[in-house]
Order: structure tokens, then C-alpha cells, then sequence
């Protein structure tokens, strides 16, 4: 019984949802208002504690989020036996951030705000460098005659297919690069690479696009198969 | 002066002007039929793999008998359509290998996404000789708030940035964690994402950090953005999307909702490259009347 009428309320509240497809209306704000409450009453709780807890009050030596046999444990080896008392520093730089809900002391919020920003820059700087700029340009440095060998001998149509494959990789790369180089005016054979690259661009975002699509097709899929199997019992 | 002619026939709107000012609304309905009926009947088409969606089998495939691997859900469930097909998928996968799995999550609703996908590859009868047990075969260590940080910090020490398991025990405790101190004692990472935190903050500060290898299942909107770090071998496999789950679940032998569903994608696209032909005739021809 109890499955059932949860079902049934998940059942009404996606038609809610669903129905400002036809236009906005009071049901679907409706639906939309429960929607961000639930959301923001659970994302609160399960931080609370997942994560504040373990991460604050048990390592300052106050029982939280592990239960009994876990801190009896951590005791026995020895982990809790120093309390990580570092661990208030991160707490009142939380409490600080709080201060940006009373105007008269907002400007404490920006202390660490300031920190998290710095050391969130210094740490994606590298990662960025690393992962996104140095071993993606040293991957994309390709030979643009790429021979294939099968079982041993050279495979012509292989060895075509993949040169094809890396001047595509390489060409797209140098006129995408040259379309956002604004330093050289548009015209002539840069022009026409730059026109290249916008071609290159254009696809790429076709692309993107055409996954957005299938993407946001599965989540109706998945409650349009929630609506006719699970609460009507229409599919087998 | 002559007078109009009240007999003549009037030159109203044509049916591609019509159609150009067709009612969105319309168009939904046409799109619901399309993603729904196909749920009625099973439509067979072919799925072509690939060649990330075979790298990804094939990476765990080619791992060893009892490998430890490392999961992480980064999702939440309006993504679920997309990657918990993909996740039970590569949870029965992985336990036909008698892999070790442990089972962590960025998001705080993936721990419990990695729960469901774990009940439904545990019911799988060709695991019930195994007798899979918690702590043993497999630990879920639950959620941690932190983004990149974390998995910066799993790389120095992995217990103390999760000193307990979803169920509350202590994670030293549990026998598939012994020995582990960071990502050199895992054999392989997987990943599963749909936006932040995700792949590309795991390639950032785990793979190219660490040395580890790892797959991804990602969803179809992010990803374009990923796909390069398969390319450059970042990523040993990736999948993308409700196709991506199929392509797995066929490369695979394991039929799911992947494969399920694709009929009502299909469909569904099909019905989208209709209207976007027809609305380009539409407006072209509504132009050279104009």
C-alpha cells in the first residue's frame, strides 16, 4: 500500500511537471516549488551528514556520523587518539562564509571566499597546463602519411584511411586555433583558413548538439517508461 | 474603378506557411508518441561498438582475475536513464572477474545510485554460487563533499578522506581495504559522470597524477568534452550516453535497459529529422514568397 501511493504521487507529480509542455500553470509551479524543496532539504541532510560530521566533529574528538564500533576502532589503532584540532580552521573559514547572510558584516564572507578561490586557481593551473594544454598538444602532433601494417605488410587502404584521419585531427586543430587568433586581420589565406575553422566549429557544436538531444531523450524516455510500466502497468 | 471580384478565390496561407507556424506543442506530442510506443513492442536494430565502447570492455576484460578497482558515482538521478545501465552493466562485468570493488561517490546522491546498481547485479543468478559478500568482495565508502579536493587527497591517503563506509563502519576495517593507502593499489579506475565533479577532474588529478588507468561512462551531453582524453589515451574507454550503454551491454552479451530503450531513441531522432527537414522546407519556401 505505502508503495503504491508513492508511486501514485510520483506518478501525478511528473504529469505536473510534464504539463508545462502545454503551457505554465499553477500544478506544474506546484510540482516545480516540492521539487526544489525536497532537493534542497535532502542535499542539506546527506552533507550534514556524510560530510560535515565525519569530516569535522569526529576528528575534533566529538562522537558524529561514525557509529559506535567505527570510533571504538579509529580509538584502538590509534587515529582518534590525536584530535585534529586543524580541522576548526576549515570550520570557522565555513562560519566566516556564512557572514555574507547579515549585510552589516558581509564583507567577512569574502576572507575565504578569497582562499577557496586562490587555492582552487593554484591547483587547477597545474592540472589544466598538464592535462588539458601540454599532453593534448604533444597527442596531436600526428604524421600526416601514417602507414598501417596488417599481418605484417603494409595495408593501403588502412594507411589511407588513417592519414585521412590525422590531416582531419590536425587540419581542424591549426584552422579552429587560426578562426581565434584576432591579431591578423580575416583575409586572404588566413581568411580562408579561419573559414575553414568556423566550418570545423560549426560541426563540432552539430555534434554536441545532436548528443544533447539524445541525452535529454533519455531522461523522458525513462519517465515516460516509469508512467506506463511501473505505475500503470501498461508494459510487460 | 473596377470592383474586387467577391467570387474569386482568396490567396490564403499555403500549407508550408502553415507549417512554419506549426504549434510547438504539436511537435511534443509527435515526439512522445514517438518515444513512447516503441516501448510496446520490442524493435530489433542493430548496435554498432564503437571503438571507445569496445575499449571500454575490453579494458576490463584484460584485467586479471581478483583486480582491485576503484568506482566513482558522479551522478544523481536524473542522469540515471543514462548511467545506471552502464553501471550494472560493469558491476556484473567486474564480478565475473572476481574483481574487488570499492565503491566511493563525488555527488551525494552516487553512493546510493552505486547501491541500486549493485542490488541489481547482486540478483544476477550467475553470482549467487560466488556468495559476494560486503567488506569482502566489495565497500561502498559513501559520499565525500570536496570536488577535486578529494581526489587530490585520496592520492596521499584514501582512509582518512573516507574514515568511514556508507554503512557507517570504520573503512580500516574492512578486509577489501587492507593494504590500500592510494591509487597505486588499485589496478583500475572507473568513472562514472554527468557534468562536475567528474571525468575530466579525474583525469586531472587522479590519471595524469597518478599514473592509474581508468575508464569512463559519461553522459551524452559532456561527453564531446571528454572524448579527447580517450584519443590521447587519458582515458583507456569511454562511454557515451544511452548509446554508449547499449553499445556495452551488446559488446557485452548483458541485454538491459541500454538496448531497451534504443528503439525509442531511434524512433524519437527520427521523428526530430523529420520536423527539421520539413521546418527548413517550410521556411525556404515561406521566404521566396516573402
Amino acid at each position: 500500500m505505502p508503495g503504491m501511493v508513492s508511486l501514485t504521487l510520483a506518478g501525478f507529480l511528473t504529469l505536473g511537471i510534464m504539463s508545462f509542455v502545454y503551457k505554465d500553470n499553477p500544478i506544474y509551479k506546484f510540482c516545480e516549488s516540492i521539487f526544489i524543496g525536497v532537493s534542497a532539504g535532502y542535499y542539506f541532510v546527506l552533507i550534514f551528514y556524510q560530510s560535515l560530521l565525519p569530516q569535522l566533529t569526529d576528528k575534533i574528538g566529538l562522537t558524529g556520523a561514525l557509529t559506535d564500533s567505527a570510533l571504538a576502532y579509529y580509538r584502538q589503532s590509534g587515529s582518534l587518539a590525536s584530535v585534529q584540532w586543524f580541522n576548526l580552521i576549515a570550520a570557522v573559514l565555513g562560519m566566516m562564509m556564512l557572514m555574507r547572510l547579515l549585510p552589516k558584516i558581509g564583507w567577512i564572507s569574502r576572507w575565504p571566499l578569497a582562499f577557496v578561490i586562490g587555492s582552487i586557481a593554484g591547483l587547477k593551473l597545474i592540472g589544466e597546463l598538464q592535462t588539458n594544454i601540454m599532453t593534448q598538444i604533444q597527442k596531436s602532433i600526428l604524421p600526416l602519411w601514417a602507414p598501417q601494417y596488417v599481418d605484417g605488410s603494409l595495408s593501403l587502404a588502412a594507411s589511407i584511411g588513417q592519414s585521412l584521419t590525422n590531416i582531419v585531427l590536425v587540419g581542424g586543430i591549426l584552422t579552429g586555433v587560426i578562426y581565434f587568433f584576432f591579431s591578423k586581420e580575416h583575409k586572404g589565406v588566413f581568411g580562408g583558413a579561419a573559414r575553414v575553422g568556423i566550418w570545423f566549429l560549426m560541426v563540432t557544436f552539430g555534434a554536441a548538439f545532436g548528443l544533447t538531444v539524445m541525452s535529454r531523450m533519455s531522461l523522458l524516455i525513462a519517465r515516460i517508461d516509469f508512467l506506463l510500466r511501473d505505475w500503470l502497468h501498461l508494459l510487460g | 474603378m473596377s470592383q474586387p471580384n467577391p467570387s474569386a478565390p482568396t490567396l490564403g496561407p499555403g500549407f508550408w506557411e502553415k507549417f512554419a507556424l506549426l504549434d510547438r506543442r504539436i511537435i511534443f506530442a509527435f515526439i512522445f508518441l514517438g518515444l513512447a510506443l516503441p516501448l510496446f513492442y520490442t524493435i530489433r536494430q542493430p548496435i554498432p561498438v564503437s571503438p571507445e565502447g569496445r575499449a571500454y570492455y575490453q579494458s576490463i576484460e584484460n584485467l586479471p582475475a581478483g583486480s582491485k578497482v576503484l568506482l566513482s558515482f558522479d551522478y544523481d538521478p536524473p542522469s540515471s536513464p543514462e548511467l545506471q545501465p552502464m553501471a550494472e552493466a560493469t558491476f556484473k562485468q567486474l564480478f565475473t572477474k572476481n574483481c574487488k570493488l570499492v565503491v566511493i561517490g563525488l555527488w551525494p546522491q552516487g553512493p546510493q545510485q552505486a547501491e541500486q546498481a549493485l542490488a541489481t547485479a547482486l540478483r544476477d543468478p550467475r553470482f549467487k554460487d560466488k556468495k559476494l559478500e560486503y567488506g569482502v568482495n566489495y565497500a561502498n565508502l559513501g559520499y565525500m563533499a570536496g570536488n577535486e579536493i578529494v581526489i587530490q587527497k585520496m592520492n596521499a591517503d584514501i582512509i582518512s578522506t573516507f574514515p568511514s563506509d556508507y554503512k557507517g563502519n570504520a573503512t580500516a576495517s574492512l578486509p577489501i581495504m587492507r593494504g590500500v593507502r592510494n591509487y597505486k593499489n588499485f589496478d583500475f579506475i572507473i568513472n562514472f559522470s554527468s557534468g562536475f565533479v567528474g571525468t575530466r577532474e579525474w583525469v586531472q588529478f587522479c590519471v595524469d597524477r597518478s599514473g592509474a588507468k581508468m575508464i569512463a561512462g559519461n553522459t551524452a551531453v559532456q561527453a564531446p568534452e571528454n572524448y579527447p582524453y580517450f584519443r590521447s589515451g587519458q582515458l583507456k574507454g569511454l562511454l557515451a550516453g544511452m548509446k554508449g550503454a547499449a553499445e556495452y551491454e551488446t559488446v557485452a552479451g548483458q541485454p538491459g535497459k541500454g538496448i531497451s530503450f534504443m528503439g525509442s531513441q531511434s524512433v524519437a531522432h527520427l521523428v526530430v529529422i523529420l520536423f527539421v527537414i520539413l521546418g527548413n522546407i517550410a521556411y525556404f519556401v515561406s521566404r521566396r514568397k516573402w
